[in-house]
């Protein structure tokens, strides 16, 4: 009757490390142990503890480059055009001279930011209002995913053209929004398909039954339980932010010349990449480095927050989410072109 | 509140739960499930109340109408003499820590993402008994009640059996010191060799804690084992309730018969067994659909002993004269029939 099924790295020393502090002083908290086991969990992860320290040393860099280089992302040396890396120019200059370090660095501020911004706003967004309408059924759900349906088939560039007027010579920040806006929905209805089948699971009818109300249950025990997926979302929206930033730059608000941003240097640089190389490979390493970074940090969250993970069971999990959210993806592209979707998310009940 | 002594601790009246079915151009009400018809029973405090009947006809809605996860379409459920079929969240909390639910299956009954401290204490902390310490050595010790290292504490789900599982279920249950237990199949998802274990911590809970329980199960042998009274539904009614001893030893309603004879024994070697007076009904054809049940008597379609009456008149549940104790039977023909018998 003992056995126990299935006795994973950390379940040894866990028991026996939190087990004599917990009887000798009782911390007020009862999260503090779970808080303190996912972080244990994390930092026992080495790839994800690399990347989550590049990611910061990338923010360090990002803001503090002119400590480190007289030349600015605005400022052009006359004396040298279109100088491959070396010397004084660390990653050569483009073809008016500007050094390529400065801007990549000053690319890096803007997209750091909005990568993240946009990756978490969202997700969140996504899983608040999935949860919302999967959880409370009825007209919450009919009039949340008819909002969504119709953000899905209006064109996002159209809305940003005409809004555009509005948001010209405004912060950079309004971005982080309108990105936003059009990344939400598709997660979204993933997030209230999940909802509908976690509702039915009896732990969460056991806490409707010990009278939780329905916003602790969301966040206790429904949330919880789909952060796998909501992670790795996550990490692919900040890719795709970076990138759809880019597009965005090109209607004419945002990041504008002279200021840059990684997405507009890595546009800039791709008609040179096989005549000046380092103008396009080397904004795009960072942004592939930043991405990366990005992804394995939230593979160790991940994995630091789902109890039953060990090393065999982490890459099915993961495929399993993955699957799931192209497939939804998918769908949702063919239903856009007017063809039915296999089996899609069912829209209502 | 008034409290009688002989009132029973949970009185349930003619309780009714149809589920709708809706289709068509409009999502129209075009029928209904009829999954729980007019159901009566009583549990005393500290006894137990076992529900037997086949997949489908409505003993977990029955349990599940009790605990108030489902209200009900009409009917009552009085507890202590207070009607909560139909209170509000804000009237049942008071009732909510005296009623607790232990939940079928153990592996879903449990959130995976929490520890089982947590889970466990949860029922303490959404009503801030204590303070968070007084709760941890509460859980603690209810992890020692139900046969659990109390060093399990900050464990997940995962890392446990089935049973211990169910274990940990029933320590939450036992979490707030209920009065009622409504155990929804508490063992069938478990093997049988843990089924006789989680069973006896049952028992000796229900034993030592002096708590009431309606124990829903499709074994008859383990709701023998475990209940004083046995109630037997059938397509969403009870056609027999009565003492343990009495159902099992004299069983007259002709369902309950088949049900008991259908129970697999031993046959130790005789190789006669059939011939040594077991009688096997046998049941043909399927349980009717809940949505449109049969006229008169709901089980006539598949009985023995099916007359034009059974058609016409549904029998009420009716006490029936026996040597010990209450018995009710909902057949015409319940009434010893000594030509049959």
């Amino acid at each position: 009757m003992t056995t126990i099924l299935n006795e994973g790295d950390s379940a040894g020393t866990t028991g026996a490390a939190q087990g004599s502090p917990v009887d000798a002083a009782p911390d007020p908290d009862k999260g503090t142990s779970r808080g303190r086991l996912v972080l244990r969990r994390f930092v026992r992860n080495k790839a994800a503890l690399v990347c989550l320290a590049l990611i910061v040393v990338l923010y360090f860099l990002a803001f503090c480059y002119p400590l480190f280089t007289q030349w600015t992302y605005d400022q052009q040396d006359y004396t040298s055009f279109l100088v491959p890396p070396g010397g004084t120019h660390w990653f050569g200059t483009d073809k008016i001279g500007t050094d390529m370090f400065a801007q990549v660095m000053r690319g890096l501020q803007k997209s750091l930011t909005i990568g993240l911004l946009v990756g978490i706003i969202s997700t969140s967004f996504a899983a608040l209002v999935g949860t919302t309408a999967g959880y409370f059924l009825g007209w919450t759900d009919r009039s949340l995913m008819w909002i969504v349906d119709l953000l899905l088939t209006l064109p996002s560039f159209l809305i940003i053209a005409i809004c555009s007027p509005a948001f010209r010579g405004k912060t950079w920040l309004i971005f982080v929004g309108l990105l936003a806006v059009f990344q939400w929905m598709i997660t979204a209805r993933i997030v209230r398909g999940m909802t509908l089948t976690l509702k039915e699971r009896e732990f969460v009818k056991a806490a409707k039954f010990m009278g939780q109300p329905a916003r602790r249950i969301i966040f206790k025990h429904i949330l919880p339980n789909m952060a796998s997926l909501l992670i790795i979302d996550a990490t692919i929206n900040v890719g795709s932010a970076v990138l759809a930033e880019t597009s965005l730059s090109f209607f004419g608000f945002g990041v504008q010349p002279p200021d840059v941003s990684l997405g507009t240097l890595i546009s800039d640089g791709t008609e040179s990449t096989l005549t000046y190389p380092w103008l396009f490979f080397i904004p795009a390493g960072f942004l592939v480095l930043f991405v990366l970074s990005v992804n394995f940090a939230g593979d160790g969250l991940r994995d630091a927050l789902d109890p039953s993970s060990t090393k065999g069971r982490r890459k099915e999990s993961k495929r399993k989410a993955l699957g799931e959210l192209r497939k939804a993806k998918f769908d949702v592209q063919t239903e856009r072109r007017g063809m039915p979707a296999p089996q899609g998310e069912g829209k209502h009940r | 509140m008034p409290e009688h002594h002989t009132a029973p601790l949970l009185e349930v009246a003619g309780l009714h739960k149809h589920f709708p079915i809706r289709g068509g151009l409009l999502t129209r009400r075009t029928g209904a499930v009829r999954a729980v018809d007019g159901v009566d029973f009583s549990i005393e405090a500290g006894r137990s109340l076992g529900l037997v009947g086949e997949s489908g006809c409505g003993k977990s809605t029955t349990g599940r109408l009790v605990a108030r996860l489902l209200e009900p379409t009409g009917g009552a459920v009085r507890y202590r003499g207070e009607d909560i079929a139909h209170a509000s969240r804000r009237e049942l909390a008071p009732v909510r820590a005296e009623i607790q639910m232990i939940f079928q299956d153990p592996y879903s009954s449990l959130n995976p993402r929490q520890t089982v401290g947590t889970i466990v204490g949860a029922p303490l902390a959404i009503r801030r008994t204590g303070t968070a310490s007084a709760r941890r050595a509460r859980v603690r010790e209810l992890l020692a009640t139900v046969g659990l290292n109390p060093e399990h504490y900050n464990r997940f789900p995962h890392e446990f059996s089935g049973g211990q599982r169910q274990r940990i279920g029933i320590a939450r249950a036992l979490a707030l010191e209920p009065k009622l237990i409504v155990a929804d199949e508490p063992v069938s998802a478990l093997d049988v060799s843990i089924q006789a274990q989680i069973v006896n911590l049952l028992q000796q809970v229900q034993r030592d804690l002096g708590i009431a329980f309606l124990f829903i199960a499709h074994d008859l042998a383990i709701v023998r084992h475990f209940s004083h009274r046995v109630a037997v539904m059938y397509l969403g009614r009870i056609v027999e309730l009565a003492d343990r001893a009495e159902l099992y030893g004299d069983p007259r309603h002709p369902y309950t018969k088949a049900l008991l004879s259908a129970v697999p024994e031993p046959d130790l070697g005789t190789g006669d067994g059939e011939a040594q007076g077991r009688n096997r009904i046998r049941l043909s054809g399927d349980v009717p659909t809940p949505v449109d049940p049969p006229s008169g008597c709901r089980f006539r379609t598949r009985c023995p002993s099916a007359q034009a009456i059974c058609g016409t008149t549904e029998p009420p549940l009716l006490p029936v004269p026996t040597a010990t104790g209450q018995h009710l039977v909902a057949c015409h023909f319940a009434e010893p029939l000594p030509a049959a018998a």
